[in-house]
């Protein structure tokens, strides 16, 4: 046991005395999160459009005052006619041009019925979609409001809801997938370098002719990690939750397990990967190839599982990630207990198990 | 104390150690010594329970290497070839460390490093990685005996380190051996083997030799003289032509030959130097030493 604490203690000297090593764990996380939360957002905000209006009457100056009052849209330009509107696309500022017909007040007020044609840019295809999905709500709303007295023919007009996420936030996706990646990130990487370091720096032969017996050597070198990785998850859901507004609606205490749980799992990786690494280059790059992308592309965190290709899906199954992001989201957004979350918690569980089994068969207690 | 019997060893198709048997006695301060590349480190690391032997066992203090490994290494010191302390701790962090690992504390074996350890205690706040070579040596042997070892074994301790420093790290070694401790020590330099209670010559996974520094050269049958003039270049290759030498190595500012009987003498070999244009041409018969030793058995060995 004194072993063990002489051995931690060490560990941390060099964590804390090599300004990578902080860098990596407290300066990427926040930074990461940051990029995450603003840049890489699905959300609308403000996008540029203009507008080409034939017909200037009251109800599409009320329209276009709807749009851009929104806070989805800014007015980049009023066209005159339809000839601008293929310059203007090309030029790359806006994404949607609305176009009111001639008389459209006038028509609508006779017929019932005007047409407005919606633009989008679609060489942002997503966008274009959301784009034109608002705009067409925005002009529902508005006609619904305006003509509710009216006699328009019977419909039937759905209501959505967002569940979860009403405002469709991308920062509700993208918190728990960045603390999935982090998280991965430090306990794997970092673990599989610093023990793959005391081999390529020779310490391990000492600490091998040592009596510590290897799962001192494990413990010990994994125990900081675990300790520094439960205080990364902390600083991520806190900053969710002071920045973005992401709420943890379920039991804190069940989040914090399955965090820890997918910690021991990463730490778990990492040292399977230094077992089977004999430089810290290596390490490395085995972390990053097996690790962050497929964590980053295949585990739900971007793109979402029931898209892929059915071999993906599959192979998706095999991401420790997918299972922790899959956890989080339904204890944070859905606020659900531990009888839903069950078999993600299981599933990760047995992971960690398969690779420390693994690890321990393979680690050697000599230097072949 | 540590005795190796037949030890094999190969690293895929090269093999490093050829079946090597030695017996180091306890108390012994003994030699390893041979030029790199020979085997010393696969030997060493396999006495330490490192590696595991191909063919043949070993046993340090009536322990097998494989078999008690676990308990030998409670009891054995060991300091490897390259500097392996945490450059990014202090000499004090790092001595608490291994003392931590052994169970034991700086204060409780003090006795054992105090002589060394002193001499870089003013220096205890410094991080390891930024000592001399020198200290970064001592810094090592304090953190291999901290654990009270009854048997020490050092890889290649003076390689690299000035000849100051050598020096006083074979005085160390010298006073370790006297508070009883076994020590087996391997080195590339031929004159510590004087240093050594015995020595084992080792070279090309063989051992050649095995004795006292003195016996060793003592055995030495052929006759050896020194010789030197003012091109000796062409006099390595006028000796090498001469019928009665058997071998000529630069030694310093010296030659050394052999010759293959006695039937020529000095004055004779003068002349033969003379009559091919040699000016200032000395040449005394001497005492062979390690390395002339060495060279001979490595010659017989070869063929």
């Amino acid at each position: 046991m004194k072993q063990l604490r002489g051995f931690i203690r060490k560990e941390f000297h060099h964590i804390f005395r090599d300004s990578r090593t902080m860098l990596i764990l407290f300066g990427i996380p926040i930074i990461q999160l940051l990029l995450f939360g603003y840049v890489i957002t699905t959300e609308i905000k403000d996008a540029r459009i203009a507008i080409l209006d034939k017909s200037h009457d009251e109800v599409t100056r009320e329209i276009t005052h709807k749009l851009l009052s929104s806070g989805y849209f800014r007015l980049d330009a009023m066209l005159d006619n339809e000839g601008q509107i293929d310059n203007i696309f090309r030029q790359g500022n806006i994404k949607e041009v609305v176009v009111f017909e001639q008389n459209f007040g006038k028509k609508l007020e006779r017929d019932g019925k005007a047409d407005v044609q919606v633009i989008t840019d679609a060489s942002d295809p997503n966008t274009a979609q959301l784009l034109s999905n608002y705009t067409n709500a925005i002009v529902q709303d508005y006609l619904q409001k305006k003509f509710v007295n009216y006699k328009i023919p019977l419909e039937i007009k759905p209501q959505v809801r967002m569940l979860f996420n009403e405002s469709l936030m991308g920062a509700f996706t993208y918190v728990p997938g960045t603390m999935a990646l982090i998280l991965i990130l430090i306990s794997a990487m970092m673990t599989s370098i610093t023990i793959v370091r005391e081999k390529e720096m020779g310490t391990m032969e000492i600490l091998l002719v040592s009596p510590l017996k290897s799962h001192h050597i494990i413990i010990g070198k994994v125990a900081p990690y675990l300790i520094l990785s439960i205080l990364n998850a902390l600083i991520i859901i806190g900053m969710g939750y002071l920045i973005f507004g992401v709420p943890v609606r379920g039991s804190f205490i069940l989040l914090m397990f399955v965090v820890i749980v997918y910690i021991l799992l990463a730490l778990s990786l990492g040292i399977l990967i230094s077992t089977i690494s004999d430089s810290q280059v290596k390490a490395m790059f085995v972390s990053v190839m097996i690790l962050m992308l497929p964590t980053i592309l295949l585990s739900g965190f971007i793109y979402p599982i029931d898209n892929m290709p059915v071999a993906l899906q599959v192979f998706s199954n095999i991401m420790p990630a997918r299972w922790f992001i899959e956890a989080v989201k339904a204890v944070m957004l859905k606020g659900v207990g531990t009888g839903y979350i069950w078999k993600q918690i299981l599933i990760m569980t047995g992971m960690t198990i398969l690779f420390l089994g693994i690890s321990v068969k393979k680690f050697k207690l000599r230097l072949e | 104390m540590i005795s190796a019997e037949n030890i094999e060893k190969s690293y895929g198709e090269v093999k490093a150690l050829r079946g090597v048997s030695l017996e180091v006695k306890e108390g012994e301060l003994f030699g390893l010594i041979g030029p790199d590349g020979a085997g010393k480190t696969s030997l060493i690391r396999i006495l330490v329970t490192l590696l595991k032997p191909d063919k043949g066992s070993a046993t340090v203090n009536q322990l097998d290497v494989v078999d008690d490994f676990r308990k030998l290494r409670k009891q054995i010191g060991y300091m490897p070839g390259r500097f392996s302390l945490y450059p990014d701790l202090s000499v004090e962090e790092n001595m608490t460390f291994f003392a931590t690992v052994f169970g034991t504390t700086i204060e409780e074996n003090y006795h054992l490093v105090k002589d060394i350890y002193q001499q870089i205690e003013p220096f205890k706040e410094r991080l390891a990685g930024r000592l001399s070579g020198g200290m970064k040596q001592k810094l090592a042997l304090s953190c291999a005996l901290i654990h009270a070892p009854k048997v020490l074994v050092l890889d290649e301790p003076t390689t690299g380190v000035d000849a100051v420093s050598r020096k006083e790290f074979w005085e160390m070694l010298k006073r370790l051996q006297k508070m009883g401790i076994t020590i087996l020590v391997s080195t590339p330099y031929m004159d510590e083997a004087n240093l050594c209670d015995r020595v084992a010559l080792i070279q090309d996974g063989n051992i050649l030799t095995i004795n006292t520094p003195e016996r060793v050269t003592q055995n030495h049958e052929s006759i050896l003289w020194a010789v030197r003039s003012d091109n000796m270049y062409l006099c390595i290759r006028d000796l090498r032509k001469h019928p009665g030498v058997k071998t000529v190595f630069g030694f310093g500012e010296f030659l050394h030959i052999t010759l293959r009987d006695n039937t020529i003498s000095p004055t004779a070999l003068e002349k033969y130097l003379k009559e091919r244009c040699h000016t200032n041409i000395a040449i005394n018969p001497i005492e062979p030493g390690i390395e002339d030793v060495f060279m001979d058995l490595m010659q017989k060995h070869d063929n």
